[in-house]
């Protein structure tokens, strides 16, 4: 085993698992020096390789930048961003910024509601869908407008967001209505 | 295309010199078609436009001909996807994959009828453009097109030309102003800064466009990264600043993208970091996330947030200006107003002064938004009505339905109705009107919109926002959306309208920050023009709109409660 793979070896004995995802995360402290003032780039490197941020890592991030573990979660907390639970498979981001609102997205959101029994912050039983509310995507120019899995789609319909829930949950056979 | 050059710049001659030579590039080819890949477009599959386009050209052999691009944002988000042929003065709108033969066609024959979008309208011909005068018409990610389109010289004026005094009185005599919404005068801010002393200095982008309804920062970040990165490269000179941060939301990946790109291309060409342009000034840009927290918009918070804790202002004096990061002066501005600064330098104090009005110079980018036609960015001189701002630029209210109220300045503006419509849009007279300049969000209402409900909506907002560290911001907004929502349900009383009112007084004179004082605003503008609608809810249980029950039914919940 060369030097730098045996360095790495001994960096990862340090993670939370062995997942290899936690390299980048050190890759990030690493490119600010461990410096605590990069806790929130920090939190964003955990959550965009794993998801959502759990006690493992949040305690993680606390030893690594060496903060006390009360402000790595007061941090993670106060910011809206960071997601403590896991998402389902799935994401839907319904814009609520004022151009959608005038628009009717909460009336989109409350469709959803009645359809799928999901309310804002919700994930589906089955894992499969996670329903969330945006302050304001900045895409006010085609409200209402939602994220689905990452692409920005606007001048949502209820027929529009309704197929795309649909074709989601019928991914599969065991399509278990939620809730 | 235009291959990328990672060639050191270091005097303006080399400058011009690489700037002719990409300007011969581009004038090689005899056309060019620019799809917009901003975020409006993409999300109706500019993206596919473009390779559908850029496949079409390869298979007829035109590619030594025609110059096929992604582009920066026309405006219109409305027809979107946009695609452009400037040298044949064309504008398509609602492009598909499935029309590129008829656009390529027609760049020899005649313009594709059914998809041409009218760009000699008022939506177009009444703006006037100096933050936004590439009109998309440039690679946003591309050096080499912003180079050719005479980027950097005002950064090496500044440099070469300019002492950092000179530069700071340039901006001063322009008069322009913090275009982030207080409208505080940019070149004073910028004076103290530099009249500080201190061993290190920094200057940060206020890029963390929380406004609801707002989208001009995204867009400019979008399409100008290296403009704004420029502008703040000559507030770093003129402040004695080498280090800066760009504060930008989490929430806009594609601007973080082009910022974090166009850093690394100034680098490689020696236009950002050690030694800039061969002089003995530095500049290091680093990018900061948000990560959804609309308190960090406010100059205190956002510092805070950049030093790794949680978004929570403090009280001023002093000021960032004397003791901001890491306790060392720090000026921080908006984006739209670092964008400003390129063409103040370029074409001199006195000619950006002669846009706008007397106090309100230059000119102000705006989301329009809401129910109106022509959605999308525009910018306009300061001075302009609201009027015609909606009516000529925007196009009206569409689906015969009626203009109400136009609100302004996000969740701490105010809505204003149709009497005042006359007003010009400066920093005053929307002061004077019960609003705010604000960002530049303008989202127009019409007739089917609840004013209560819409102060419900920005106090629901801010409510949720409130960072809690002071209690009239924490508690008030709280209790003043149990109130509202009180009387969206039809349980107001006329007393409590009373304790609405004078509750909204407490908040804005005691809370601690722009969020807290803000957050009545939306509440007493539209009690100040829409208090029918009010006394409708408490009186008349119904609501004239059809938001909080159908249009002529009681809003109050039926007592045989299930």
């Amino acid at each position: 085993m060369t030097a730098r793979a045996a360095a790495k070896q001994k960096q990862i004995g340090k993670f939370p698992s062995d997942d290899k995802r936690w390299l980048i995360v050190a890759a990030v402290m690493r490119k600010y020096g461990s410096a605590q003032s990069a806790l929130i780039e920090t939190l964003h490197a955990v959550q965009s390789s794993f998801g959502y941020l759990d006690d493992s890592s949040l305690a993680f991030v606390a030893r690594s930048l060496r903060l006390p573990l009360s402000k790595v979660y007061g941090v993670a907390t106060f910011y809206s961003h960071f997601r403590l639970k896991p998402q389902g498979k799935h994401t839907c981001v319904v814009c609520m910024g004022t151009a959608c609102y005038i628009k009717g997205s909460a009336k989109l959101l409350q469709k959803v509601d009645r359809k799928y029994g999901l309310k804002v912050g919700d994930t589906s039983a089955d894992n499969k869908l996670s329903l969330l509310e945006a302050r304001c995507l900045g895409a006010c120019g085609i409200a209402p407008a939602g994220i689905f899995d990452g692409t920005v789609l606007g001048n949502l319909s209820d027929d529009l967001v309704e197929s795309k829930l649909d074709s989601w949950i019928a991914e599969s056979e065991s399509v278990s209505q939620t809730k | 295309m235009i291959n990328q050059t990672d060639q050191q710049i270091s005097s303006s001659d080399e400058l011009a010199a690489l700037a002719a030579e990409y300007q011969a590039k581009q004038a090689q080819y005899e056309n060019s078609i620019f799809v917009c890949m901003g975020t409006a477009c993409q999300s109706v599959q500019s993206g596919g436009v473009l390779q559908s386009l850029q496949a079409e050209v390869k298979s007829r052999a035109l590619e030594d001909k025609c110059r096929v691009s992604p582009g920066g944002c026309q405006g219109n988000c409305a027809s979107a996807p946009l695609v452009s042929l400037p040298q044949r003065d064309l504008l398509y709108q609602l492009a598909q994959p499935s029309d590129v033969s008829a656009i390529v066609d027609s760049l020899q024959g005649e313009p594709v009828a059914r998809l041409l979008c009218d760009n000699k309208s008022d939506f177009f011909v009444r703006q006037n453009r100096v933050v936004t005068n590439h009109r998309g018409l440039l690679n946003p990610e591309s050096i080499d097109d912003y180079i050719a389109a005479g980027g950097f010289v005002a950064l090496l004026k500044a440099l070469f030309e300019y002492s950092p005094e000179a530069v700071v009185e340039q901006v001063q005599k322009s008069g322009l102003r913090g275009r982030g919404g207080a409208g505080y005068p940019t070149g004073l801010k910028w004076s103290t800064v530099a009249k500080a002393r201190a061993d290190q200095k920094y200057v940060v982008c206020n890029a963390d466009e929380g406004d609801p309804g707002a989208f001009m920062n995204r867009s400019v970040l979008e399409d100008y990264p290296f403009r704004v990165l420029e502008g703040m490269a000559i507030a770093a000179y003129a402040v004695g600043a080498t280090k800066g941060y760009v504060y930008v939301r989490a929430e806009y990946p594609l601007a973080v993208e082009r910022v974090k790109k166009a850093i690394r291309s100034a680098e490689k060409h020696g236009l950002l970091g050690n030694k800039i342009a061969s002089s003995s000034f530095d500049f290091h840009v680093e990018i900061r996330l948000g990560a959804g927290a609309f308190v960090c918009g406010e100059e205190t918070a956002l510092i805070s947030s950049i030093e790794g804790g949680k978004g929570l202002p403090c009280p001023r004096p002093p000021y960032p200006a004397e003791s901001g990061l890491w306790g060392k002066p720090t000026l921080i501005n908006n984006v739209e107003t670092f964008a400003n600064i390129v063409p103040i330098v370029t074409n001199g104090a006195d000619w950006y002064a002669a846009i706008g009005t007397p106090k309100s110079k230059g000119t102000k980018t705006f989301a329009l938004s809401g129910r109106i036609k022509n959605t999308g960015l525009v910018e306009v001189p300061l001075g302009t009505t609201l009027r015609e701002m909606i009516f000529d630029i925007g196009g009206g209210v569409p689906d015969g339905h009626k203009f109400k109220a136009v609100q302004t300045g996000g969740p701490a503006g105010g809505c204003i109705p149709e009497e005042h419509l006359d007003a010009t849009i400066d920093y005053e007279s929307l002061l004077a009107l019960g609003s705010f300049m604000g960002s530049g969000g303008m989202i127009v209402m019409d007739d089917s919109s609840c004013m209560v409900d819409v102060a419900k909506f920005f106090m629901q907002f801010c409510a949720a926002e409130s960072c809690g560290k002071c209690i009239p911001c924490r508690v008030g907004t709280a209790h003043m959306h149990d109130m509202l929502e009180r009387i969206t349900l039809g349980e107001g009383t006329m007393d409590e309208l009373g304790q609405l009112e004078s509750l909204c007084d407490v908040v804005q004179f005691t809370s601690l920050c722009g969020l807290g004082q803000g957050a009545p605003n939306p509440v007493l503008s539209t009690l100040r023009f829409f208090k029918n609608e009010y006394l409708a809810h408490i009186v008349g249980h119904t609501c004239p709109a059809g938001v909080c029950a159908p249009v002529g039914q009681d809003i109050r919940r039926p007592k045989c409660a299930l």
